[in-house]
């Protein structure tokens, strides 16, 4: 019989990066689902990456947030939709109605979909008659939406994904993306497979896993990016690289840019800190090859000068003309999977709706006409920054939280936390209950997650794609539109009486195909094809490229765009921009010696509300984590796997230091994700300056001043637990979640008396007649117990005085029995099966769960050579291929160890 | 004509000599043996299977009058010897019997410890330590219910388990509060206790005996808080003393034991003695192992090969305590200077020690899981540095290998 749920699959788009991958969720018959790349997506081609691939593990209830919540003398108590609300809307009233409608914001995401996202901008600029919506893509993405302004006179990414695999050389700047974009990366991958000509050139001061692949890697020194770019366009102008029939009969400005870029290669190696040749040779290739990709992301936008930077890169592309024809231009690779989305409702604010400008009269007038709205916001409202700041200085006085968690991934964090104290009435919609930043929340409203909600979003090439639901609405939760709208009807706003998404996104069409004549307001964002779509063809549509005009016969979108060498600016000419290099906000001196960066691990996202909940996600790094050179860590005093305090003028945290090998001296890197949820003191936030771009208002997350020292401890151990610890009085401690169980790295500065005793009360076991396992070295501080309930592993907590703990990975396994056997107990307290049995090592392969020892070990005994070899030989990498980076160092490692030995 | 053995003891010492002896030179001697026991020889050891039922006399006999009909010695089996009078070189015994000897090895052994409280020599008060004490405990099952042993020793844990085994009703009363404090230390001995409560023992700990009630036969053990339990069979089993009487009374040297040098002499050229009447550089004997040196070294000498000489070294316990399986070795009460190895696992009925001095292993207890006590004991012996095993050690030489 065939069982197969093929014909229940619901087709729908990942929740995480900005590639935008198409998903196929099919139904188990235990409940669960299926997830799969979806063949017919075009961004991934039925390819998914390994947080992908593991979609299906977060889509549980645990610690979801189900109900609305109000807090009442500091507790929260359940309350109804129409309680919370109308509690929202008085205080709103009131605040607006005596301080002004600047007195109130929207803090939203790019994780909202398009028609949220539609909804709260209208609601904001149209009716509240303030621009103070912003959003966490302000952190992501929005020097490269500042920089395309500039450039082409509207935020248009001129390129596709195909574009890459047409190019002859691909440039990446600030950009991880064999972690970060995986899927894109595997597809530079497999053409440099086909075409071992493509030049891959990475751009990044760290060694990343990117470079693994590259042929030719640039360690710039952090922020000096614009010295590379002006360089390069000082080469290419001299080298007469230049296609001045381009240049003269598309751009301006090109004067003002040389002249503020006359740097010799000498000169740019010595700012850089780069090798000449190497430098050289990436400039000769750049000169020599037409079809050329620049892809560029947070290394880029995250910075003071990060408009600059991007519009660097534009230059070399536009005195070069190599833009909007295939295989070439410059690529902003977005972090979110509806930052897209996102700026083309004008959810920033320092922009209206569908690409039109809050500055200008002409577009608020046609905005609040196509509203009928009682009010336009004439002036840009407050950037996150900013808005936080506005708000513990007390002018902003409520602020409505949607779907981000501004108290970890705001820089300054400790001032958002002081802001959101401060806060007359924060309002958070969020599908997680616990987070560092709802617990500053008076109203908790819950909203729908992915799987759940339904709309679209648009990806880092202008492909609209839907997301389906294919669970149900759990408890009370309810769409961000839909609360919105109630909201806004609260508020005694007309023009909010949506019933479906559908009807938002008609809306959001029609208004891009406003007024969007050559004659009246121009833009390139025109998507009136999508008007008139039904909710049937709403449902159905398929993933499609803006524009999409309504007179477009053809219906199928445009790939690439400014082929005809008309931009947007009024003038059609693109912009050359005089982008002077400038040094970061805050230098390093003696008492902070390194430049912090910050960034992603492959296998979590964001602050890991999402991926924290998928055991595969945590195998691959379980920990936050400083890796500096081993140089620094001596001038330091910290050593590998060690815990050091990293302190910067704004906050500190603590973090277990590592020698990655990718990082030059003088930097050090800290992943993004961790939390007060996730660990007792890891928000990198708190350490990050809050300086910003002039231009886009994006903080500097690539470079803060920071000093490390050591975090004394007397003792270092882990749990592993099937339900959660209370850890409140640890000094130090991370949760990573596990299969069946909850994993928690400790550290601790107090003597402990009586382990046993300690060590119950901990993990809350009462009684003597526990089957309750113990191992004790008091002299050298060593303590370990399992406990055990009906046969199954039930706890276990091992300490030492020294970090020389045994791995986790055997007695993780163990959670996974339903009965130990007496070979299982007999290893428990050693750590590790007695009897025989490998230790497979820390987790590479997250898809297959290959250990680097088994890799090793195969690679020395099998004499592998390729990757290829290593997967067929240990499946490691057959998968997602987010490894493969990896598998390739790991290949170079042993062969260079063996090659030694021999 | 050939030299005159005369052998005082027809125990597992002096024959274990006797058989040693036989090994280097079958005809050196004429040999004559006197015992108090109406016996062969036999394994002391094994007379608490017989308690229980699970081994009979027979089963535990070492060497029948055969064996010593056969090997050409003459046996005096139930005639203990009463008198040595050294310038005659004569020993004397009870029946009148005397001969006289060349050699002469006393293997007296030791005789049990009985407290001499009142009422300790009423009718129904016994100690465990030889075949007739066992006859006698057989005989109590079979017509009595209440049996109270006085010594929680192993061998008190042994009576009581075979007592309890023969459908008794069996209290255990010891003075200190834990079991078996020469071979466990008290963590091990909680666990024994609870193991063996389990199986229906009761214990009375840090009880002291005043008294054993009773007018022709002992009816209750009375203490010294005034309680009273019910006992229709005391068995004393509160230790051994070196049995010396004789030695003593020739005019050997005694301290606590009979003082032997490193050949086994004592202070009489002529005569030799082994097993748990000597002393030997302060220490006296109890285990079997030592014991066995000694008779190997001893009979070297009474053989005239005279090249091996007698080196205490630290003993290990393995005992098997009604099925819970132990092993003790060296120094595992540790102090100041000591350092400490636990592992507990009470369910499984495991716990292990280990005592380490100057990153070496001084001493080891294991009660459950005793695999591992050869290797800790040769450790112990080789006064191996195990610095670089020490996070692994307790869980055994398995791992040790595998992590090594």
């Amino acid at each position: 019989m065939n069982l197969s749920q093929d014909h229940l699959a619901v087709r729908t788009t990942c929740a995480y990066c900005g590639v935008g991958c198409g998903v196929k969720a099919t139904p188990r018959a235990d409940g669960g689902f299926d997830i799969a790349g979806d063949a017919d997506h075009p961004a991934n081609a039925g390819r998914l990456c390994v947080k992908g691939s593991a979609l299906g593990e977060t889509i549980g209830l645990e610690g979801r947030l189900l109900y609305p919540q109000l807090r009442e003398q500091g507790a929260l108590r359940r309350a109804s939709w129409d309680e919370a609300l109308d509690r929202v809307a008085d205080k709103w009233q009131s605040i607006i109605a005596e301080h002004g409608p600047d007195a109130v914001a929207f803090y939203v995401s790019g994780q909202l979909l398009t028609e949220d996202y539609y909804v709260a901008n209208k609601l904001m600029k149209g009716y509240i008659g303030s621009a103070n919506i912003d959003t966490n893509s302000r952190l992501c993405m929005s020097s490269a939406v500042a920089a395309h302004k500039r450039a082409f006179g509207e935020d248009v990414v001129p390129v596709c994904y195909d574009d890459l695999e047409l190019a002859d050389m691909i440039v990446l700047v600030g950009s991880n993306a064999a972690w970060c974009h995986p899927i894109l990366f595997q597809r530079i991958a497999r053409i440099r497979e086909q075409r071992p000509g493509v030049k891959l050139v990475v751009i990044d001061p760290r060694r990343t896993a990117t470079c693994e692949l590259a042929d030719l890697h640039l360690p710039v020194k952090p922020g000096t990016d614009v010295w590379l770019f002006n360089g390069l366009l000082n080469y290419l102008a001299k080298r007469g690289a230049a296609n001045a029939a381009f240049v003269a009969t598309h751009t301006l400005g090109l004067d003002d840019a040389l002249a503020v870029a006359d740097l010799e290669p000498e000169a740019v190696a010595k700012a850089c800190k780069l090798n000449l040749d190497d430098l050289l040779g990436f400039y000769e290739s750049f000169a020599a090859t037409e079809k050329v990709i620049t892809g560029f992301s947070m290394g880029v936008n995250q910075s003071s000068a990060g408009t600059d930077k991007a519009n660097s890169i534009i230059n070399c592309h536009l005195l070069t003309g190599r833009i909007g024809k295939p295989g070439m231009g410059p690529f902003s690779l977005t972090g979110q999977p509806n930052a897209m989305g996102g700026r083309e409702v004008g959810g920033l604010a320092n922009m209206l709706a569908a690409h039109l400008d809050i500055d200008k009269a002409a577009h608020r007038e046609a905005v609040q006409t196509f509203w009928a709205s009682p009010r336009i916001a004439d002036k840009p409202g407050l950037k996150a920054v900013d808005l936080f700041q506005a708000i513990e200085a007390g002018r902003v006085k409520a602020v409505w939280i949607i779907a981000t968690n501004p108290i970890v991934s705001l820089p300054d964090a400790d001032q958002a936390r002081r802001a959101l104290q401060k806060c007359e009435l924060v309002v958070a919609s969020d599908i997680v209950q616990d987070t560092d930043t709802n617990a500053f929340a008076h109203v908790l409203l819950p909203a729908l997650g992915w799987g759940e909600k339904d709309g679209t979003v648009t990806n880092s090439e202008r492909r609209i794609s839907r997301q389906r639901a294919f669970l149900p609405a759990p408890g009370e939760a309810r769409a961000d539109w839909r609360i919105l709208a109630q909201f806004a009807q609260r508020m005694g706003y007309a023009g909010f009486d949506y019933e479906s998404p559908q009807q938002i996104f008609a809306e959001h069409a029609r208004l891009t195909a406003f007024r969007n004549t050559p004659q009246e307001l121009p833009r390139v964002l025109d998507i009136g094809g999508l008007a008139k779509l039904g909710a049937a063809a709403y449902d159905a549509l398929e993933p499609v490229q803006w524009p999409l005009k309504a007179e477009d016969e053809s219906q199928q979108g445009s790939a690439r765009l400014f082929g005809d060498g008309h931009f947007s600016h009024p003038d059609g000419r693109a912009r050359f921009i005089a982008a002077a290099p400038r040094l970061p906000v805050n230098e390093r001196d003696e008492d902070y010696p390194f430049a912090l960066n910050t960034g992603r691990v492959r296998d979590q996202w964001h602050t890991m509300t999402r991926t924290g909940r998928a055991p595969k996600l945590s195998e691959h790094i379980p920990e936050s984590f400083v890796d500096m050179h081993p140089q620094d860590a001596l001038l330091s005093g910290v050593r590998e796997g060690e815990l050091a305090r990293v302190t910067t003028q704004w906050g500190a945290m603590v973090a277990r230091v590592q020698h990655g090998g990718g990082i030059a001296r003088g930097s050090v890197f800290i992943p993004i994700h961790w939390n007060g949820q996730t660990a007792s003191d890891a928000r990198v936030g708190a350490l990050v300056n809050p300086a910003v771009c002039p231009v886009s208002g994006e903080p500097e997350f690539k470079h803060t001043p920071v000093r490390v020292e050591r975090f004394p401890v007397k003792w270092h151990g882990f749990i592993l637990s099937r339900a959660d610890v209370n850890l409140g009085g640890v000094a130090h401690w991370t949760r990573a979640q596990g299969r069946g169980f909850a994993r928690y790295e400790l550290a601790g500065r107090n003597s402990i008396e009586d382990f046993g005793l300690w060590a119950k009360s901990l993990l809350g076991v009462n009684g003597d007649d526990a089957d309750w396992l113990e191992y004790a070295d008091r002299s050298e501080g060593m303590y370990r117990a399992v406990h055990i309930v009906d046969d199954r592993i039930e706890q276990c907590i091992f300490v030492s005085s020294r970090p020389d703990l045994p791995a986790r990975s055997w007695l993780a396994g163990l959670f996974g029995k339903e009965m130990l056997d007496d070979a299982d107990r007999a290893g428990l307290l050693a750590g590790r099966a007695i009897a025989q049995g490998e230790d497979a090592g820390p987790a590479v392969c997250s898809c297959f769960g290959v250990g680097r020892n088994t890799i090793c070990g195969a690679i020395r005994e099998q004499d592998l050579k390729s990757v290829a070899q290593v997967t067929a030989c240990v499946k490691a990498g057959g998968n997602c291929g987010s490894c493969v980076p990896e598998l390739k160092k790991l290949l170079a490692e042993t062969l260079a160890e063996a090659a030694a030995e021999s | 004509m050939k030299p005159a053995l005369v052998v005082v003891g027809n125990g597992m010492a002096g024959m274990r000599t006797v058989e040693e002896l036989l090994k280097f030179d079958p005809r050196h001697y004429d040999i004559t043996v006197f015992g108090a026991e109406p016996h062969g020889n036999y394994n002391r050891i094994l007379l608490s299977p017989v308690l229980a039922g699970e081994k009979t006399v027979d089963d535990i006999m070492l060497n029948t009058r055969e064996w010593y009909e056969h090997h050409g010695i003459t046996l005096h089996a139930g005639d203990p010897v009463e008198r040595i009078d050294r310038k005659r070189r004569v020993v004397r015994a009870r029946s009148g019997r005397e001969v006289r000897y060349d050699r002469l090895l006393l293997a007296t052994g030791s005789r049990p410890f009985i407290i001499p409280v009142p009422g300790h020599k009423l009718p129904g008060v016994i100690a465990f330590r030889d075949i007739k004490d066992v006859e006698t405990m057989l005989e109590a099952a079979r017509n009595h219910r209440h049996a109270v042993i006085i010594g929680g020793g192993l061998l008190g844990l042994e009576a009581a388990n075979g007592l309890q085994r023969q459908g008794m009703d069996v209290t255990v009363v010891h003075v200190t509060d834990a079991l078996m404090n020469q071979q466990l230390d008290k963590p091990a001995a909680q666990l024994l206790q609870k193991a063996l409560e389990g199986k229906g023992l009761r214990f009375m700990l840090e009880a002291q005996t005043s008294e054993i009630v009773g007018e022709d036969r002992v009816r209750a053990v009375r203490f010294k808080d005034g309680s009273e339990i019910p006992a229709d069979l005391v068995v004393m089993t509160a230790g051994v003393r070196p049995n010396i009487a004789l030695a003593q009374q020739s005019g050997l040297h005694c301290e606590r034991a009979i003082v032997v040098d490193d050949t086994l002499q004592t202070y009489d050229p002529r005569v030799y003695a082994v097993g748990e009447c000597v002393q030997h550089r302060s220490a006296t004997f109890g285990l079997v192992a030592p014991i066995w040196e000694q008779a190997r070294v001893c009979a070297a000498h009474l053989a005239g090969a005279g090249h091996r000489r007698y080196v205490q070294q630290a003993c290990a316990t393995r005992l098997k305590v009604t099925g819970v399986e132990l092993y003790s070795a060296g120094d595992f009460i540790g102090g100041e200077d000591s350092e400490d190895l636990v592992l507990r696992d009470a369910r499984r009925g495991v716990y292990k020690r280990l005592v380490l001095r100057g990153n070496r292993i001084a001493g080891a207890v294991l009660y459950g899981d005793v695999q591992d006590g050869p290797w800790y004991f040769d450790l112990i012996q080789k006064r191996t540095d195990i610095s670089s095993m020490r996070s692994h050690l307790l869980f055994g030489q398995a791992l040790c290998a595998q992590a090594a």
